[in-house]
């Protein structure tokens, strides 16, 4: 008998039409295709043409279809009418809230400005948010960065003019070996997925340096279980062993770097540790050739790393000889740094061993000839193929800056940034501090702001202080507290605008940041903030206007809710003048656009701004005869210029055929449509590596408006601006920080990097809290909330607290025990789940699980709500009082960045509790509930 | 396996059902008219009873009828096709007996080989699976026609042969139990040969791929505490065997006999849910829950 | 017919890289998304925003956890995590198909492809506890059993770019731990990989001959293992010092930078 089988179609109708636009499930940005069936969504997938992604997409871009359709999705502008925190809202219309946040915004602007905090959560359009602000005129505005990764961003910028996170990627075609550091899934997802897998399918090393072996470091080769808030100390180690080993690129630290700039030696001078600088401001470096002083970037010379020089009588010494001295020290030697970051010696000294081995006997060399901005001409390229990647897990911690810094010394050191096999910049950048704006803050009455709010420091003359001293900014940003704040301190807003420190404000306005909840620390803290009333009964923060597509916790504490729509149905731009998605090999940027139209009475934020604006005739939103400039965000991200030629988007510009520079093109969108709403500008093949010191590449970033002029600068190992703090500190100057800050601006703000104990070890007894804590996002919601979608919380419904091995055994713990967790701070009771593949000393969960009852359209009885936790119940935005009468804040002395990652408890087994503790009250639900069952399909 | 009522009943009904035909078949006891109407409505209540409780966890009972169609291959089919064939023979035969009170040998012998092929067949679809390695043995076969031999016996009032099956079955079903209770460990399936990843060293599931439920963990990761477990075999042999073989030693009386016809089915019924509950299908390893 | 096919002409099945799964769950989702909306009835979800929520899903990523033996010369080894992705294995001797008693489980002669005829599926389940890995789900909603068609809508889709002709989990893998080809033909990337590698079947024991295979994860922590012969003189020179304390530290490097 002949086999039979059921005849299927193996071709079916796979979709009416695909819409290509970005998808926003996390701030990866990758290029999706959204297949339309009978005008829906029927199935996204990852656009194989888009520099980020090349095709792939992860769970979160592939469940989008389920967060486009979430019954929690806010349906219409709502106005507050039961107590702030009930949930009582009712419907109203766009005109009576654009009329409300007017009525509020009208008289703040025109008597004082700075009463007015507008703060953006997970913004993807702060180059326009920003834009609004400053033309409000406050200046208290900034995005999430400060809790997100500020010490990442501005560690790199000051460092190397350029950062890990999505604005960097290893070299991961070339790259041999691989470190990466305490990355717990972070932006670049997708890149860093599809870079670790070439770097498997050659058999390229990989080292993961994590406490926890989840993830990445679950696949990497070789796990370094390292103590958290150590890794500074780690990689300091190796610069060590390194440094004795000779085992560093001196050709490389000679010419694109200031280890041969002259520093002023005399410690009796106010200007001790200042670069002696020509008449023009340029530091002077020895020219070996010569013996002579010369300016650094001077044709032909050669900067010695070794020459000392005397002038007007005082010493100046290269700034390697102060790496030297600092780094050689014993204090760096393995043995000593091995029990506190919990690595053998042996261990440390076999790493340093390793990526000696692969930086300098497996270097490769490139055929491509290039020109310096010495003019010397360079006939190959040399790589040396060790890689790094970091993000959040040593950023978030109080001592992150200098770790984050660290990390770039050990790099440089080695000749391992933009060359082949290593690290390599993504346009904007390269992009030195010089070319960087520096922060504004000068507010008056019915005026734009003097400039942008956030930037970077050059000395204490850019803090943002008024004439009296005081904070300038509501969140304290830039003040002797964080000197180099650049993203702003966004969790720090609630708690400064409640105690009315520097001072009160009329009108909190946020977006897209969910601080009643998971984006706060000391959430029941904020909570009580928000909700707190003054003497006469009046809410002591009078107004909050929240701006969030979802229902999420943080609606319920605002007054006025203007509804965000889906990023399937809205405009966005994803520009070079903010956070592009640029590979190393190309500048891109990438819209989004409505693929399909919003079934509730809901608009894009930016187009809210915009309409806000035009009511109330913000200048750069009004035309010289008072006519609104810009319809809504569409018509902003075509016609707007931030300077002649330069908009939001680089591609298609002018008559449709200009790149870069060009005037405004009413067809932009449409031809970005029809590109897959991404734009490519490749750069040439002999500008790739090298950039900061290679012609063409400046010569192609300024054609494509990156600069104005070419911008070729060296990297900062020493960092001068922290110097200049230092002398402030030490008593020198004009601008003086206050007495109490004194010591700890001394000790932290070096110029070269350091390592000190996170704040928290030192604020507490670690006797009674001898346990690290910390979180991470899963892959599967990495900075998407996820818990409205039916699909991703499937996956992570709940979240235990992982236990290493002896912790779990020595309390006797077994599955489906409870325990309660007792920081210096709070108290929480979860599930305990038991992990081995974790350092011996740390506890973790996922983060963002938890969620409160009545939100996100679940029901009372969601996992989420019962069995999932936040561990910011434990951490507080100030430290423990330490009888000094101050409280200080958790977090990083440089840059003000949320330590959260430097907690620290106990633990103890308890009887489990009919929920997860501490529990809060249900909260009134703007939205109904979703169905009792999916069975999803559009096309049938 | 989620010990699932519907699956529980049918097994036990159904198998004594067709133990009742099988002894019909023989004419034991022999019988006609309205006594034999009556042993027939009890047989078919059973297993017609037995067969429609089995379609209750059908996703689709309306398709029921495709199930005959492939009985070259799967044992499911076969026991579909055998007890409809018994079925209906047995109804030929029973009509001879009851209208025409005549006992057709051919056609009860037929009966009776269908009766048992049926039970077999039921057997089979347990015994076939190499993934519950608690059922994949010969004993189970052998355990079931037992079982519903005796339980047929039993309802025939074969008391002779009901005392010879019954401690046969009783046996039977112990060594199924010291067997099966090492039967996982025996088949060579762990979780290092699930994973392959056994040869690095000790292996030991972390996080489950969803945290919430699902249809493998709800059908076939069934657990069943181990003192509960010894319980429930020990009332499962009590009244499923010994206390029937009891009973029918004492004088007769109907109502012994009925006793000891519902003491049989208690305790079937209660080694039937061990059956299900007690069978570690080798997907549980995957979930960390062996 | 649920017999099996005596042999299939080509044996169409996924390679699975231990060594490369980051555990993103990516493969999931996409699997569920493309099944939701194709091949026979959406897969459904019970309880989607409730306190319970379970639904039905082709592919599920597992983690375990392996501790290798403690030896005198590593007493402390680390403990190894691997990522799991499972799904059907379009086994050569499928006992899933077998045990139909419909036909509606069937094994395709041309490729191997083990799907489920859901028109002809009673929902008794019974294949679903013969597959030993668990690689099918009955759906809740629709009462059929759903696993794994290795995309078979998309494989020979002719309205698909060709490019896109493969699962779609593989195409959505973004560590390309997922390679989709022919295991009949010796010169396939799966073949080729699966010789390389040591591609290994998962419950061998079972007899289902699976087509898919898995790659081993590659040996860990070489870092932390004594050093095999020679090992530790290949590095141990790397970090000779040049040095003895830091003014020997200029000496060298003014020497140094005499050779540049």
């Amino acid at each position: 008998m002949t086999y039979q089988q059921p005849q299927i179609d193996t071709s079916p109708h796979v979709s009416d039409e695909v819409r290509k636009t970005t998808c926003y499930m996390c701030a990866c940005r990758c290029g999706i295709n959204v297949h339309m069936k009978d005008g829906k969504v029927a199935y996204i997938e990852g656009n194989r043409d888009h520099p980020v992604n090349k095709g792939v997409l992860c769970a979160k871009g592939s469940a989008g279809i389920m967060q486009v359709n979430a019954p929690s999705r806010l349906r219409a502008p709502l106005k507050r009418v039961g107590p702030r925190g009930s949930g009582a809202f009712e419907e109203i219309s766009w005109d009576e809230a654009l009329q409300i946040a007017c009525d509020w915004l009208k008289p703040i602007r025109e008597t004082d400005p700075s009463k007015l905090a507008f703060f953006t959560g997970r913004d993807q359009s702060q180059s326009f948010t920003s834009f609004w602000a400053q033309n409000f005129g406050t200046p208290n505005y900034a995005a999430h960065g400060g809790f997100c990764s500020v010490n990442m961003a501005a560690a790199g910028i000051y460092t190397m003019g350029g950062s890990f996170w999505e604005f960097g990627q290893p070299d991961w075609d070339l790259t041999r070996l691989f470190l990466l550091f305490g990355v717990a899934e972070d932006h670049d997802s997708n890149p860093i997925k599809m870079g670790i897998g070439r770097l498997k399918a050659r058999g390229a090393r990989i080292i993961g340096v994590n406490p926890i072996r989840s993830g990445y470091n679950a696949v990497a080769d070789d796990w370094v279980g390292i103590t958290p808030g150590t890794d500074g100390l780690f990689i300091l180690s190796l610069v060590h062993e390194l440094m004795r080993a000779g085992k560093i690129d001196l050709d490389y630290l000679a010419r694109y770097t200031n280890a041969p700039v002259l520093v002023n030696a005399d410690p009796a001078s106010p200007e001790h540790g200042l670069f002696l600088r020509n008449t023009d401001g340029k530091p002077i470096v020895i020219d070996r050739n010569t013996g002579q002083p010369a300016a650094f970037d001077t044709a032909g010379i050669f900067p010695d790393l070794s020459a000392t020089h005397e002038q007007d009588g005082i010493t100046h010494r290269p700034v390697m000889h102060l790496i030297a001295e600092r780094y050689l020290d014993p204090q760096y030697a393995p043995e000593a740094v091995s029990e506190r970051c919990g690595i053998t010696p042996d261990k440390i000294r076999r790493i340093a061993a390793e990526i000696a081995r692969v930086a300098f006997d497996e270097a490769i060399t490139l055929d491509h000839a290039w020109t310096d901005f010495r003019g010397e001409t360079h006939k190959t390229m040399t790589g040396r193929p060790v890689s790094f990647h970091a993000m959040r897990g040593i950023s978030a911690h109080s001592n992150g800056f200098q770790t984050c810094r660290a990390l770039h010394l050990l790099q440089i050191l080695l000749g391992t940034v933009e060359v082949p096999g290593g690290f390599r910049f993504k346009p904007p950048y390269p992009k030195p501090v010089s070319a960087h704006p520096t922060p504004h803050c000068h507010s008056k009455p019915n005026c734009a702001l003097d400039g942008p709010h956030l930037g970077f420091v050059r000395g204490p003359e850019d803090l943002a202080l008024r004439d009296d001293g005081r904070p300038a900014r509501i969140d304290k940003a830039f003040t002797w507290e964080n000197p180099m704040s650049s993203h702003g301190l966004m969790h720090m807003v609630i708690s400064n605008a409640h105690a009315g420190d520097p001072y009160k404000i009329d009108t909190l306005f946020l977006y897209m940041a969910n601080m009643s909840w998971n984006s706060s620390m000391n959430t029941r803290g904020v909570i009580d903030m928000l909700t707190d009333k003054d003497e006469a009964g009046n809410y002591v923060i009078p107004h909050i206007i929240y701006s969030d597509a979802y229902s999420s916790e943080m609606v319920a504490y605002a007054d006025l809710i203007l509804p965000d729509t889906t990023y399937l149905e809205r405009h966005d731009c994803i520009s070079m003048l903010d956070r592009p998605i640029c590979e190393a090999d190309a500048a891109a940027d990438a819209i989004r656009w409505p693929v399909v139209t919003p079934d509730r009475d809901v608009r894009g934020f930016q187009t809210v701004l915009i309409q806000l604006a035009n009511k109330l005739a913000l200048p750069g939103f009004t035309t010289a005869d008072g006519s609104a400039r810009y319809a809504d965000y569409a018509d902003y991200i075509v016609s707007h210029e931030r300077k002649p030629g330069i908009g939001p988007l680089m591609g298609f510009r002018g008559d449709g055929t200009e790149t870069g520079r060009g005037a405004p093109n009413p067809e932009q969108l449409q031809r970005y449509i029809e590109n897959g709403s991404f734009f490519i500008n490749h750069i040439p093949e002999g500008a790739q590596y090298y950039k900061p010191w290679n012609s063409a590449y400046q010569d192609w970033a300024v054609a494509t408006g990156l600069y104005d002029t070419p911008q070729p600068y060296v990297f900062d190992l020493y960092v001068e601006p922290m110097r200049k703090f230092q002398l402030a500190a030490e008593g020198h100057g004009d601008r003086q920080p206050p007495d109490h800050l004194r010591a700890q601006i001394k000790t932290t703000m070096d110029p070269l990097p350091i390592w000190y104990p996170p704040f928290e070890d030192v604020a507490i007894d670690t006797a009674q809290y001898p346990l690290h804590a910390l979180t991470q996002r899963p892959m599967a919601m990495y900075h998407s909330w996820g818990t409205q979608n039916a699909w991703l919380r499937q996956i992570h419904g709940h979240n235990p607290l992982y236990l290493p091995t002896g912790l779990w055994q020595r309390h006797g713990f077994a599955d489906g025990d409870w325990a309660r967790v007792t920081s210096a701070h709070g108290a929480i009771t979860v599930p305990v789940a038991h992990m081995a593949a974790l350092n011996e000393n740390t506890v973790w969960t996922w983060n963002a699980i938890g969620k409160r009852k009545g939100t996100w359209a679940l029901s009372a009885d969601a996992p989420e709500a019962t069995r999932g936790f936040l561990l910011n119940h434990l951490i507080h935005e100030l430290l423990p009082e330490k009888g000094d009468g101050l409280r200080w804040s958790n977090s990083d002395p440089i840059t003000g960045q949320a330590a959260w990652f430097d907690l620290r408890v106990r633990i103890e087994k308890t009887t489990p509790p009919a929920e997860a503790q501490p529990t809060f009250d249900p909260i009134k639900s703007p939205v109904r509930q979703g169905p009792e069952t999916l069975r999803w399909s559009v096309g049938k | 396996m989620h010990p699932a009522p519907s699956v529980i009943t049918f097994t036990t009904l159904s198998g004594l059902g067709f133990g009742l035909l099988f002894w019909l078949g023989l004419g034991l006891p022999a019988i006609t008219g309205w006594v034999a109407f009556t042993f027939l409505a009890v047989a078919y209540a059973l297993a017609v009873g037995g067969l429609m409780a089995s379609t209750f966890h059908l996703g689709h009972p309306e398709r029921a009828w495709k199930a005959f169609r492939q009985w070259r291959s799967s044992w499911l089919s076969r026991e579909g096709v055998c007890a409809v064939a018994a079925l209906l023979v047995m109804a030929a035969y029973g009509a001879g007996l009851v209208f025409l009170d005549t006992r057709l040998v051919t056609l009860g012998t037929l009966g009776t080989v269908l009766s048992l092929a049926t039970v077999f067949t039921t057997s089979m679809i347990y015994a076939q699976l190499r993934s519950v390695p608690r059922w994949n043995t010969a004993l189970t076969p052998a355990l079931l026609i037992a079982i519903s031999l005796a339980g047929g016996a039993l309802l025939a009032g074969q008391i002779s042969a009901a005392l010879i099956l019954l401690p046969v079955a009783g046996v039977l079903q112990i060594l199924w139990w010291v067997r099966g209770d090492t039967a996982l460990q025996g088949s060579g399936t762990t979780l290092a040969s699930a994973t392959g990843i056994g040869g690095i060293g000790a292996v030991r599931a972390f996080e489950p791929p969803h945290t919430g439920p699902n249809y493998l963990l709800r059908e076939m990761v069934f657990q069943v505490g181990r003192n509960h477990a010894r319980r429930l075999r020990i009332i499962a042999f009590g009244l499923g065997y010994a206390l029937p073989v009891l009973l029918v030693l004492l004088p007769f009386s109907h109502a012994l006999a009925a006793l000891a016809v519902l003491s049989h089915i208690a305790g079937i019924l209660a080694s039937r849910w061990l059956f299900f509950a007690e069978a570690e299908h080798v997907v549980g390893l995957y979930y960390g829950k062996r | 017919m649920t017999s099996l096919p005596e042999k299939t002409t080509r044996k169409l099945g996924l390679v699975i890289d231990l060594d490369t799964c980051v555990g993103c769950h990516a493969c999931v989702v996409s699997c569920k998304g493309w099944n939701t909306e194709n091949y026979g009835a959406p897969l459904s979800d019970q309880s989607p925003y409730g306190g319970d929520p379970s639904g039905t899903f082709l592919n599920r990523v597992h983690s375990y956890e392996v501790q290798p033996l403690a030896t005198s010369a590593l007493p402390h080894p680390s403990t190894q995590l691997i990522h799991f992705p499972k799904s059907c294995l379009h086994c050569e001797d499928a006992p899933c198909v077998t045990v139909c008693p419909t036909g509606a489980s069937f094994k395709r002669i041309e490729d191997g492809i083990v799907l489920v005829n859901e028109s002809d599926c009673i929902g008794c389940g019974l294949c679903a506890w013969a597959c030993p890995y668990g690689a099918r789900e009955m759906d809740a909603a629709e009462g059929v059993m759903k696993k794994c068609t290795l995309c078979v809508d998309r494989i020979y889709n002719q309205n698909l770019p060709e490019v896109d002709r493969v699962p779609a989990c593989v195409r959505t893998c973004p560590a390309g731990a997922r390679h989709f080809g022919d295991f009949s033909d010796p010169e396939s990337h799966v073949s080729k990989l699966t010789a390389e590698r040591g591609g290994m079947d998962l419950m061998p024991e079972q007899g289902t001959k699976p087509v898919n295979k898995y790659l081993p994860p590659r040996p860990k922590d070489r870092l932390d293992q004594p050093a095999p012969t020679g090992e530790i003189d290949i590095l141990a020179p790397l970090l000779a010092p040049v040095i003895a304390e830091p003014t020997g530290f200029l000496l060298w490097l003014d020497r140094a930078l005499e050779k540049i």
